[in-house]
């Protein structure tokens, strides 16, 4: 039986070729895409995470128009509308009256909606379902080094940025007053926002891309409390639930990228059980408070 | 426009401030000449000259939407000003700034011994490690402010007064010649208060210069000699007793007027 078992869960990676691209995609994906959901999180923008997502659906579809189902067009094309969004609203925030939230909120609407006339001129909601869904599965090689240098300018530039960016969450006056770095910390942050959902709309597609960053968030803050476990812990069960709903959809034949998103969320429920700081166990033993 | 200046650079006679001694002329640490600041073309400061020599420990003191803490901002470099400038000298280059605490989120679940770090960060700059020396100036500060044995607990997990302790230990190592601190005693108690209040004095002991906004007037008789009585232009400036007089603080009454998006432009000559 337990042979058994050990063939179930490694099979799939060692038959299908696939299965191992979307299992190095997924991991490096891991390393990058939770750490940005846990300053997302604490800057309360997790919703700003799903704004940017759908603002750089026209950039893909634009990509998709003119090269194809091609990689490198469509994930340049993401790039250039979701930072154009980002530099708009922040432009928009800092000369007007309107906060930040409500600028992006125009931008990256109009931007959705541009994006869905120029795939519905195409007419083929097969691509439509591709470039809102995605698939783990049809990552070639190509897509698994991108996503890997994603990866490494996404740790790189977080470690460099680090400092700044936590007085940036905590205290940006008083980032403000002893350096130049506030800017820098603020759009270098959104920057990598954009890439990471770029990153993860080629494996989990627009709409899915925020789930391996906000869950995996969200599931370390009902666990730990520090910022470094935070964002270790957040890494952890990113990864673990990549590669459960990768082993899962492939068993149960249903698309990887929900499958993934699924898990995850899974772990959220439990972890709103279980978790020290869930919603159940702080509820359920309220005679153990500490004495100090 | 009131004789701010006066107070400072006239009056050697202020025994807190060493705007003069015998064998030295007047120093200056930091001017305001004419300064507006504000928000959307409506000032919050407006027309202010004000000198400030080193080593004063000056009370800024108005009610509420006077502009006190528009002015910190303005001194501090993270507001524009409207017209006029303010003129540093290469002692008030480099100040601590404490934000009011609304400013600053207090949920942010990083260690305290990290966030009281970041007060050294004109040594370490964004990227820099700390060397040991610096982690015992920092253990050093969190001691000074009664925070000993909290290094490791996240800033969520702290009281009103045990955060504003963190900011003081903050500032301890900003080690900055101008110190301003924006409402430092709003929402902490007496016990807090008095600790904090004495790290100020050893600061002014020290020959620091701290500008502090405040509301607690006895507080100020006690502990300041210096009073600002601000109300979007200097209503009063000079030693504290002249300054909180009964007909002063009547006429701060109404002179912050309302926001009026119909007012006309102000005609005053930029200097």
């Amino acid at each position: 039986m337990p042979g058994n078992v050990l063939a179930a869960l490694v099979s799939p990676f060692t038959d299908f070729v696939f299965m191992q691209h979307a299992l190095l995609g997924c991991l490096a994906l891991s390393l990058s895409a939770p750490p940005v959901g846990v300053f997302l999180m604490l800057r309360r923008m997790s919703l700003t995470g799903d704004a940017m997502a759908h603002a750089i659906l026209p950039g893909a579809a634009i990509g998709y128009l003119v090269a194809g189902l091609s990689l490198g067009a469509m994930t340049l094309g993401g790039l250039v509308a979701g930072l154009a969004v980002v530099a708009a609203s922040g432009w928009v925030s800092r000369t007007t009256l309107l906060r930040e939230d409500t600028s992006l909120a125009a931008f990256y609407l109009m931007s959705l909606a541009l994006g869905v006339v120029i795939i519905s001129s195409q007419g083929r909601n097969v691509d439509l379902l591709h470039v809102l869904f995605g698939s783990v599965l049809a990552l070639d090689r190509a897509a698994v080094a991108f996503l890997g240098g994603v990866a490494a300018t996404t740790l790189t530039t977080l470690a460099l940025l680090y400092r700044p960016l936590v007085l940036e969450c905590l205290d940006p006056g008083f980032l403000r007053a002893v350096s130049r770095w506030s800017p820098v910390a603020h759009y270098g942050f959104l920057a990598l926002l954009v890439l990471n959902l770029v990153a993860g709309f080629q494996a989990l597609g627009t709409l899915l891309a925020v789930g391996m960053m906000i869950l995996p968030a969200a599931i370390a803050r009902l666990w730990v409390r520090e910022l470094k476990r935070l964002l270790a812990v957040a890494v952890v069960v990113c990864a673990v639930g990549s590669v459960v709903g990768l082993i899962l959809s492939y068993h149960l034949e249903m698309p990887s990228g929900p499958g993934i998103v699924l898990t995850l969320g899974g772990f959220y429920l439990l972890s709103l059980l279980a978790g020290p700081r869930g919603a159940v166990r702080a509820r359920r033993v309220p005679a153990l408070h500490l004495k100090a | 426009m009131v004789s701010a200046r006066r107070a400072c650079l006239d009056d050697n006679a202020l025994s807190t401030s060493r705007c003069a001694g015998p064998d030295r002329p007047p120093f200056i640490l930091l001017r305001l000449h004419n300064l507006t600041l504000g928000y959307d073309r409506h000032p919050a400061v407006h027309h202010l000259d004000l000198t400030v020599a080193p080593g004063s420990l000056l009370a800024v003191v108005g009610p509420n939407g006077a502009g006190k803490s528009t002015l910190l901002k303005g001194i501090a470099g993270l507001l524009q000003p409207m017209s006029g400038h303010v003129q540093r000298t290469p002692a008030s280059a480099r100040m601590a700034y404490l934000p009011q605490q609304a400013e600053i989120d207090r949920s942010f679940p990083l260690a305290v011994f990290h966030t009281v770090a970041m007060g050294l960060w004109h040594e370490t700059g964004a990227l820099g490690r700390l060397s040991a020396a610096q982690r015992h100036r920092v253990q050093h500060a969190l001691d000074a402010v009664g925070l000993a044995g909290f290094e490791r607990r996240t800033l969520d997990t702290l009281s009103g007064g045990q955060f504003q302790r963190v900011l003081f230990a903050r500032l301890i190592l900003r080690d900055a010649p101008l110190i301003l601190l924006d409402e430092p005693f709003a929402a902490v108690d007496e016990a807090t208060t008095a600790a904090l209040m004495a790290l100020v004095q050893v600061w002014h002991a020290q020959g620091r210069t701290v500008l502090a906004v405040l509301h607690d007037l006895a507080l100020v008789r006690r502990h300041f000699p210096l009073t600002l009585l601000l109300a979007r232009e200097a209503v009063a400036f000079g030693p504290t007793d002249e300054v909180l007089t009964p007909q002063q603080l009547q006429r701060t009454r109404g002179m912050v007027e309302a926001f009026d998006d119909l007012a006309p432009a102000c005609e005053t000559a930029h200097a």
